[in-house]
């Protein structure tokens, strides 16, 4: 039998408030594994189920009252109508024309991001990860899906590429910015913690040329309940 | 050990389909979900199946191998003769929606007419029960349940006599009995059982229990102990006489 470490937990994600879960889009709410920072570096086994429980139940609650307190926003038919040409557009690149199916390019990124950027991470290793990103962006523009609507796994693989590339590319531009080891992040050329990174999150955001970019932000100060709730545990 | 095998895969939708044959290589150590997986990665990008958790725990990828109900996730390619075609069916007491996904929304309409868990008023004035242990062991084998509906797709009353109008099927006969067994509880589901549930048609052929992933009892521990319910009420001589003489209140 083979053993071997996997992807098990994404330990980032979407950026929210810790109170309402509310996202800095007016009306998206997160919680779970998609909402980030909860577990900091190391999610412990049985901690996201009590995560989900709790951040759930205020993700709804505050949705639910944002919901009653705001009328409903117009929907743009043009952005409707653009989603779904991008949808549909892998059924229209002709088979055989030089386009290639795209579980290939699923798995070559898969490939190079558990070799590059996975248990063990180096430097180097990255920004080859991070060039190689560039060039399976370009593939994955050109994937092409026969068949029908219904059920139909290569066009959901068609349509989930852009955002495996989306999370790899954040993972890897954070990976390469924290110099540290730290929880499930260990890099060969940093071993060690550095006191200094334990201040900072890592924030990744779309720029106004469109490109991803990473800011670091002090991590807040932990709220004085919060402070007392562990004294009384102590 | 790389080996090749022939997949004769059912494709189509409700309007009717065929058998289709892929061919590929597989190594040691798999499951039929993952040669199904890497057939549609590699010969069939479309083709249709639900999954989940590749642990026998979701439920998703039921599916009739070598014509046996099974959960495609926990089937090893060790266990089947690869040196003939291996069929792969969706299961055939479901419509079709597109080769291996069916349509099993009929199973969540009947669960809605059963009637829900009605606890007894709490013993304690803390708002808790007492319950024997013995009465909370009973039921546990019933919530092991991961509604797979492999029983209700190998059952013959509704796989052959498609009586899904007057009969709810194992999984749901096991849904009834945790209910019913259930130490709290104070509904009485037995009149349904008899008439619009249809405990009669089963006859204990014992094939749910056979293909059950979870290996519930289905029939020995769920299935009968209702029929004995169901006979005790309405089909007991003395005690039809009894009541006749001794009307309740």
């Amino acid at each position: 039998m083979e053993v071997g470490p996997t992807t098990h937990y994404a330990m980032g994600g979407i950026r929210v408030n810790g109170e309402t879960q509310a996202t800095n889009i007016p009306g998206l709410f997160a919680a779970g594994e998609c909402a980030a920072g909860l577990h900091g570096a190391n999610r412990l086994g049985g901690n996201s189920l009590s995560d989900l429980i709790v951040f759930g139940k205020r993700a709804g609650e505050y949705a639910a009252k944002y919901a009653k307190e705001n009328a409903a926003g117009k929907i743009n038919d043009a952005q409707v109508e653009a989603a779904y040409k991008e949808a549909i557009e892998p059924f229209e690149r002709a088979a055989g024309s030089g386009s290639e199916g795209p579980y290939q390019v699923q798995y070559d990124l898969q490939n190079m991001m558990q070799a590059n950027v996975g248990i063990v991470r180096l430097q180097n290793e990255m920004e080859f990860a991070l060039a190689g990103i560039e060039k399976l962006k370009e593939r994955a523009a050109k994937v092409a899906v026969q068949g029908h609507l219904e059920y139909n796994p290569g066009w959901h693989t068609a349509i989930d590429l852009k955002h495996l590339l989306t999370v790899s590319e954040a993972i890897t531009l954070c990976s390469l910015d924290r110099k540290e080891s730290r929880g499930g992040h260990f890099r060969e050329d940093f071993p060690d913690k550095d006191p200094e990174a334990a201040k900072y999150n890592s924030v990744i955001f779309k720029a106004a040329d469109g490109s991803m970019k990473l800011r670091r932000e002090p991590i807040p100060p932990m709220p004085e309940a919060l402070k007392q709730v562990i004294e009384e545990m102590k | 050990m790389n080996k090749t095998v022939t997949f004769r895969i059912w494709r189509g939708d409700a309007t009717g389909g065929k058998f289709v044959d892929y061919t590929t290589e597989i190594t040691e150590g798999l499951v039929v979900l993952d040669v199904i997986h890497k057939i549609q990665a590699t010969q069939a990008n479309d083709l249709a199946c639900r999954w989940n958790c590749k642990a026998g725990k979701c439920g998703s990828c039921s599916a009739e191998v070598n014509g046996i109900p099974k959960l495609m996730c926990m089937t090893r390619m060790d266990t089947l003769n690869t040196d003939k075609p291996i069929t792969i069916e969706p299961m055939r007491a479901f419509p079709s929606i597109r080769d291996l996904a069916t349509d099993v929304s009929w199973n969540f309409r009947v669960k809605t007419k059963i009637k829900k868990f009605n606890p007894r008023k709490p013993d304690a004035e803390d708002g808790t029960w007492r319950m024997q242990q013995e009465d909370v062991d009973r039921v546990q084998e019933f919530r092991k349940c991961i509604e797979c509906f492999l029983c209700q797709d190998v059952c013959h009353v509704l796989r052959d006599h498609h009586k899904h109008e007057e009969f709810i099927g194992p999984r749901f006969l096991v849904y009834t009995a945790a209910l019913e067994m259930h130490p709290l509880d104070t509904e009485d589901r037995l009149a349904e059982l008899k008439q619009s549930q249809g405990i009669g048609f089963c006859n204990i052929t014992k094939c749910c229990t056979k293909v059950c992933p979870e290996h519930i009892t289905i029939t020995d521990n769920a299935i009968i102990p209702l029929k004995e319910r169901v006979v005790d009420e309405y089909y007991d001589p003395l005690g039809w006489l009894w009541k006749k003489i001794r009307p309740k209140g």
